[in-house]
């Protein structure tokens, strides 16, 4: 717990200080980077993006030993599994174009044939001397015990440069991810855009490896947007507030790897991000699942009860026994479908603004307002009070207000 | 060929075999749903559900582990429809929610709880071993009639192979429905079709034919079985039928490929040690699709709408 | 207190209502995709040899009407009979049509491979598919104009020619109630007559047929009955005397022009 807070408080050295910075840049990046993925309905072509990184990762280290070098030189490392990823995404684009696999099996196959080549280059490293391959594994799942200096110094300008990208094409990338056509027709090169918007996801991807992972970075650029898009239904919102979530989970993800440093940095990352995930999916409070269970429960009854009232209007039998048991518990009529005395009120009140409707429809025949005549829209909302007077003159008598009962 | 072979290249070639055919079955049908990466999905998450079967039962036996990686598949299928409905998702999102979330605390889990002395460790989850799956008892070909030896093949083997043939024979038996329910859904439901029971049912078959091919190659490369081997022999037919035969043919290669490939193909370059059998699959079944995606007779769409083929 | 409250002050104990033998019968029908009604409270009644055309507007609730009649989609509220039975006893009465965009025709199979779909039920999970099954469903392919096209992939069809297989798939149930969900939609004119040939050749064998119909210079060429919704319903019965101005202006609100309507040939009202 100590060693917690002082990780959070950036007091846990000057390297997991530095990786707690990047750690939080990178959630940024990919939470906002994510979101126009996500908008553009392709959020999972970043797994498979993702996965295909690992056999640039196992090149690249073949090439460096072979010219002489160290490995493990992270540069050389993140550049190497940046060019596969991107043969990755052009073969996952040519065969959802080219042939007539849909897209979404195109990703499958990426991700997996290439994690799959990976895997074979990853026991040619191993064959190829004693030890030199250590740490190679930790690109699959994230770590940073035994970070070096200048790789922590790398995922911080790396990710505040995804940041600063983010941030210079956020206009054109929320115009192409929410409407293609107007963009296009906006004198926009949407082609390129969608080129940039998988850039800034690669370089996210790329950046991320050493911290999260590549079998979970997915989830920084997936989870965020998701978490947001409960809260919010504006665009402008949903990316920066994907960002704040993303920065959140990286920071204290970080934290809590940096105190605990035997966990993989990944797992820890994506579950702090779920979390905020899982809170929101239950109480957010428009589109939460407790929200959705008691507006539909509302709903429900609503309909039920207007039903029943329908019904003793035009006083025809309740049978629905739902319908009856509701109606009944609200005193409206008495357990056999008679109506209370409450119950002729209400269904007068009913049967009145029926009456109302089928004037104004007669009045009023535009589409917009009488295309609210779904039965549950009470019309006190569509008319104005005199609209509705001038309905009840025409009805004629009798005449709702006056006189007493 | 001789007792070299039986011992050490035969158990994994035939485990292999099983796994792929097993995967590539349901594969066939979550492909043509547009659910390729369900396949994804539950193979991330069969680790969580083995682990937490590991952690409550304290063994690794087969049972629980098949209940505990069923469980965690219609979990996770049932979080992704509730995201999808709920916050309007779209699917793809809603899957990469629930896997990444459901992975990442499996792992966490699994190194949490000391499984030192289990075969169960995430690199072993992620990469499979193929290789290790060997019958040490066999002394050549007629071990196979020796009930001592058989007595010491592998667990792995009997397990893949129940599982393959309870897939083969529930794709069999259900043939009609998976197939009138993957083709129109709103028809089958018309007919009285118990269409959410099908499509979870499917959900459940693969997740079973991933935690069994899970031992021997790994959970991402099981995505490889569930969809190269279907995707390359949608190309290659325009008939269900004649397609999940090629996807059987598909899958066969791939891992009998894979292995004498990863075992013997170093060998043939002077190199002295073999390569990820598992990977080498995953390599081939991906190698046959992009032959699939150039040459095969149907690989373009056709029809209303489409490019004349060529 | 309001003196209209005497509307229903008389209502008495409430008469129990008699089973509705109709072929296909809907009381208080209620769907809702969120929090607004796609269909609300809607009773209709489908006379039996009769072909009934459902019509509205856009976004109506026609098809949702359909599919929620058959289970398909499921209801808020509502009671829904097949010829007076509950819809699971009467499943081998009905064949429904969906509308052609609602699958993939990219699906590997054949026109036949679709039309013996329509056979499943009846020769169940492992039943074999015999020699006079396969006749069957050639027959009903013949019977749509389709018959030299059995074995061609169902993506090589043009659009009109996949709106027969469908047909003919339903014409292989051999039902006694059709329901179809827009199927002339986006055909050519030949498929069409055709469609329209083998609806009425089912009528007059005394079979029920109601569709979801969206042209509405072609509904008294082609229909008997007519039942126009817009969420609620707003009117039902013959052609003649139903498919009036006066019942198109209340389904349609303002967005049919009057010059299009006086081109309707509708009944006086």
């Amino acid at each position: 717990m100590e060693s917690f807070l002082a990780a959070l408080l950036l007091q846990a050295g000057y390297n997991a200080a530095l990786v707690g910075i990047g750690a939080a840049l990178l959630g940024f990046a990919a939470g906002a980077a994510g979101t126009f993925l996500f908008l553009r309905k392709r959020a999972l072509v970043s797994d498979a993006v993702a996965h295909a990184t690992l056999p640039g990762i196992g090149l690249a280290f073949i090439v460096l030993v072979a010219l002489g070098g160290d490995g493990r030189n992270l540069i050389g490392l993140l550049a190497g599994s940046a060019v596969t990823a991107w043969i990755g995404l052009i073969c996952v684009e040519w065969m959802a174009r080219r042939t007539r696999l849909s897209e979404d099996a195109a990703i499958g196959a990426v991700l997996s044939v290439f994690f799959g080549i990976g895997i074979v280059l990853l026991t040619v490293i191993q064959t190829l001397g004693t030890g030199r391959q250590a740490g190679l594994e930790g690109f699959l799942l994230g770590s940073t015990a035994g970070m070096l200096f200048e790789d922590a110094v790398l995922i911080a300008i790396g990710g505040g440069f995804a940041v600063l990208a983010t941030w210079l094409l956020r206009r054109p990338m929320t115009l192409v991810a929410f409407d293609p056509d107007y963009a296009a027709a906006s004198g926009y090169d949407v082609r390129r855009i969608d080129i940039a918007i998988m850039a800034l996801v690669m370089a996210v991807t790329v950046i991320g490896l050493k911290l999260v992972g590549l079998v979970l970075i997915v989830a920084l650029l997936i989870i965020p947007p998701v978490t947001a898009r409960f809260w919010t239904e504006r665009a402008e919102l949903v990316i920066w507030s994907a960002g704040a979530l993303g920065a959140v989970s990286g920071y204290l993800g970080a934290a809590i790897s940096a105190s605990a440093p035997a966990l993989p940095t990944g797992p820890i990352i994506v579950l702090v991000a779920a979390a905020l995930f899982l809170f929101s999916l239950l109480f957010a409070p428009a589109r939460g699942v407790a929200a959705a269970l008691i507006g539909h429960r509302r709903f429900q009854v609503r309909v039920h009860r207007r039903q029943g009232l329908l019904a003793l209007t035009r006083e025809e039998p309740i049978l629905e026994p739902y319908t009856l048991r509701l109606l009944t518990a609200e005193g409206l009529t008495r357990p056999d479908g008679v109506a209370t005395e409450a119950g002729r009120a209400q269904a007068a009140k009913v049967a009145r603004d029926e009456h109302r409707w089928e004037v104004a429809r007669d009045i009023h025949q535009d589409a917009a307002l009488t295309g609210r005549y779904d039965g549950l829209t009470p019309i006190e909302e569509v008319f104005t009070p005199d609209e509705i007077a001038e309905f009840d003159r025409r009805i004629g008598a009798p005449r709702a207000i006056e006189g007493p009962a | 060929m001789g007792a070299e072979f039986v011992q050490f290249s035969l158990t994994p070639i035939l485990i292999g075999v099983l796994a792929s055919v097993a995967c590539a079955l349901p594969g066939n049908f979550l492909v043509l749903r547009r659910q390729a990466l369900i396949g994804d999905a539950i193979s991330h998450v069969v680790l969580p559900g083995i682990v937490v079967a590991f952690l409550v039962t304290g063994t690794v036996a087969a049972m629980p582990m098949l209940i505990g990686a069923a469980g965690a598949a219609i979990l996770a299928v049932i979080l992704i429809e509730a995201i999808k409905r709920l916050g309007r998702i779209e699917p793809g999102a809603a899957m990469g929610v629930v896997f990444t979330a459901l992975f990442a605390a499996g792992v966490l889990l699994l190194e949490q709880s000391d499984t030192s002395n289990v075969h169960l460790d995430v690199e072993h989850a992620l990469m499979g071993n193929l290789e290790s799956l060997v019958w040490l008892r066999a002394e050549g070909w007629h071990s196979l009639l020796d009930p001592v030896a058989l007595a010491a093949l592998p667990d792995e083997l009997g397990r893949i192979a129940v599982v393959c043939a309870v897939v083969v024979a529930l794709t069999a038996l259900f043939w009609r429905w998976l197939k009138i329910s993957t083709f129109d859904e709103g028809f089958a439901r018309g007919l009285g079709l118990p269409t959410g029971a099908i499509g979870l049912g499917l959900v459940i078959a693969a997740a079973v034919a991933a935690v069994a091919a899970f031992d021997a190659v790994g959970s991402i490369i099981v995505i490889a079985m569930f969809i190269c081997p279907p995707a390359a022999a949608r190309l290659m037919t325009n008939r269900l039928e004649a397609q999940v035969a090629w996807s059987v043919l598909f899958a066969v290669l791939s891992a009998v490929l894979g292995y004498v490939f990863a075992g013997y193909g170093p060998l043939w370059f002077g190199a002295e040690n073999a390569v990820s059998a598992a990977g080498m699959v995953a390599t081939v079944s991906g190698a046959i699709l992009a032959l699939a995606c150039l040459f095969g007779p149907h690989r373009r769409r056709e029809g209303v709408g489409a490019v004349p083929g060529t | 207190m309001s003196p209209d409250l005497t509307l229903a002050a008389q209502s008495g104990q409430p008469a129990p209502a008699a089973p509705d033998l109709a072929p296909l019968a809907v009381r208080g029908l209620t769907v809702s995709y969120g929090e607004t009604p796609a269909v609300f409270s809607v009773d209709a009644s489908f006379a039996a040899g009769a072909m009934t055309a459902i019509v509205g507007p856009n976004g109506a609730g026609k098809s949702t009407l359909l599919k929620a009649a058959l289970g398909v989609i499921p209801r808020l509220s509502g009671e829904v009979t097949i010829f007076g039975a509950p819809i699971d006893a009467a499943r081998d009465r009905i064949a429904y049509v969906p509308q052609r965009a609602s699958v993939d025709w990219d699906f590997p199979t054949t026109a036949i491979g679709v039309v013996l779909m329509g056979l499943y039920r009846k020769v169940g999970l492992i039943g074999r598919l015999t020699g006079a099954h396969r006749a069957t469903a050639l027959a009903c392919l013949d019977r749509v104009g389709m018959a030299g096209f059995a074995e061609r992939q169902i993506g090589q069809l043009s659009g009109g020619q996949q709106q027969r297989v469908f047909l003919a798939r339903a014409l292989a149930q051999e039902a006694d109630l059709y329901l179809l969900d827009e199927p002339f939609a986006g055909v050519d004119a030949a498929t069409e007559k055709a469609i329209i040939d083998v609806l009425k050749h089912l009528r007059d064998e005394g079979k029920s047929v109601a569709c979801v119909h969206h042209d509405l210079a072609t509904v008294r060429d082609y229909f008997d009955r007519v039942l126009f919704l817009n969420v609620r319903r707003v009117a039902e019965g013959p052609v003649e005397t139903t498919f009036t101005a006066e019942n198109l202006n209340a389904a349609y609100g303002g967005r049919l022009a009057a010059t299009h309507i006086d081109e309707l040939q509708l009944a006086s009202a």
